[in-house]
């Protein structure tokens, strides 16, 4: 039996503006194993990302329970490394000086920084382009400077919120392919956001498929592929099922918020 | 457009208002009291600079904006960034701003002059009065405009609040603050010449309003000129400058 690393239990989220409520996330339960990656997909504005901010303490709900190792999550904190979508490297650092300030954040020794961050940025692929600015980055490589931050300093788990969504479809691919290499080597438990079907079963263990508003989860699917996973896993029928049978839900749940407009209206 | 080429247009038109001053004034339409010739002003001033009268001028000026003008940036950086940082800060002291920022501060002239007399202290304070309030809101935008993940960053580092400041806030801020810094001073200028016109015994404006009595058109067009020169030197220096200091900020 596996330990259970990330707990949410009837978590809920409304968001009160000038014209009303918005309920963004409404009794959202989902269990995360230890060194489990779990993708959660879902169309945009369903409240995914809600989901992670609060799992990352930058938001706090109005209901439900979310903990890790049993504690309960109510502020941000360095067991959680998080990748965002946007770019949040530091542009007045280098890459490594990006990797060293979150290690020293974190409290590692000044000594000691530099080396581990140099670590990391090997294991991203990243080695020679220690001292480049941001600036001086493709999209691809500095959200590979922010994995390899937010893994530098030994979380118990990663958060990613679509973090290659901002990436082309090429570059989006390598990324995938990386992060599924690093991941089978140095197993962590992972929560990834995405809007993209083929990324979610690409990468993960399980997926949860996420309603709209208010955003639930809707049904979780294992996806027992085998690993080490390739990219020519993609087009094996096995890979299609799934990846069919994911699409099938979030697209009876597009239908019925469809219906629901034409009702409403 | 490469540096060369742009200084090359640049150039241009500076050459082309200076053909076209000099045509005006050879062609004998206007009187030279009205509108001196190019070469009568560069006599004056040349008198004027081995006299020393140019530099001593030139220089009491400068000393009264440096000082003037580093007065208001010492106070106004923190209270900018204080007021960017904190929502109940800057509605304690935003529309308070607002509030002085919108007086004429040629009106202040007279006032200033009765606290305070007409020397040095007088100029500093014009200049405070027209910059300090103008950059604290300049400052409290380039605050507010870091990005939001840059300081959720921090706070999923478990950085404490002063250290996000520190660390996360100002150097991101910094570029946009130089460029606050750089056009305050152009405005900084402004005012220290309008106080030197009202009242004083020394400086560039000061100079010019004496001029304006004896009727020397020729001076007041040279000391025109030389606030230009001035003026686009220390812009052109902080551009620079900003450039060299943030030059790995600009994203492609």
């Amino acid at each position: 039996m596996l330990a259970r690393k990330l707990v949410i239990a009837g978590l809920g989220k409304t968001y009160r503006t000038g014209r009303g409520e918005t309920v963004a996330l409404k009794d959202v339960d989902l269990d995360i194993d230890e060194n489990e990656f779990v993708a959660l997909v879902g169309t945009s504005g369903c409240g995914k990302s809600t989901l992670l901010a609060i799992a990352a303490g930058l938001e706090t709900q109005d209901a439900g329970v979310i903990s890790i190792d049993g504690v309960p999550i109510t502020m941000p904190g360095l067991d959680r490394g998080v990748v965002f979508q946007s770019y949040t490297l530091l542009p007045w650092l280098t890459a490594l000086g990006n990797v060293e300030f979150a290690l020293k954040a974190a409290g590692t020794p000044n000594r000691d920084a530099t080396g581990i961050a140099q670590a990391h940025l090997a294991l991203v692929g990243l080695d020679g382009f220690e001292h480049a600015y941001p600036s001086e980055l493709s999209g691809g490589m500095r959200q590979r400077v922010a994995i390899a931050r937010a893994l530098s300093y030994r979380p118990k788990m990663l958060l990613m919120d679509e973090p290659f969504g901002a990436l082309d479809a090429l570059t989006r691919h390598h990324m995938q392919e990386l992060l599924t290499a690093i991941w089978e080597k140095h197993r962590l438990t992972v929560l990834f956001i995405t809007h993209d079907v083929e990324e979610a079963v690409y990468l993960s263990d399980r997926v949860a498929v996420m309603t709209n508003r208010p955003g639930r989860i809707k049904s979780i699917i294992p996806v027992p592929l085998p690993r080490p996973r390739r990219y020519e896993l993609i087009s094996t029928p096995e890979f299609r099922k799934l990846q069919l049978a994911v699409l099938e839900e979030i697209r009876t749940e597009s239908m019925a918020v469809a219906a629901l407009g034409k009702v409403l209206a | 457009m490469t540096a060369a080429e742009y200084l090359a247009i640049a150039t241009a038109v500076f050459a082309a208002l200076a053909i076209a001053w000099y045509g005006f004034t050879a062609s004998g339409m206007i009187r030279p009291l009205f509108l001196p010739s190019p070469g009568q002003v560069i006599s004056r001033l040349r008198e004027l600079w081995i006299s020393g009268q140019l530099a001593a001028d030139a220089g009491i000026s400068i000393y009264r904006i440096g000082i003037g003008f580093l007065i208001s940036t010492v106070i106004a950086l923190p209270i900018g960034v204080l007021i960017g940082c904190y929502r109940a800060w800057e509605a304690a002291i935003e529309p308070f701003v607002d509030f002085i920022r919108y007086m004429p501060v040629v009106a202040f002239v007279p006032l200033t002059i009765l606290w305070t007399g007409t020397g040095d202290v007088q100029k500093f304070l014009i200049i405070f009065i027209g910059t300090f309030f103008q950059q604290v809101l300049l400052i409290m935008d380039n605050v507010k405009s870091v990005p939001r993940h840059f300081i959720d960053l921090g706070r999923t580092l478990e950085m404490p609040e002063w250290r996000i400041l520190q660390r996360i806030v100002l150097p991101s801020a910094l570029p946009g603050i130089w460029d606050s810094m750089r056009i305050s001073l152009g405005w900084a200028w402004t005012w220290l010449v309008v106080a030197e016109l009202v009242a004083a015994t020394s400086g560039l404006g000061y100079r010019i309003t004496t001029a304006q009595r004896f009727f020397l058109t020729d001076l007041i067009f040279g000391y025109l000129l030389l606030l230009g020169i001035l003026g686009l030197a220390t812009d052109q220096i902080m551009k620079f400058a900003g450039r060299r200091l943030f030059h790995h900020r600009e994203v492609a």
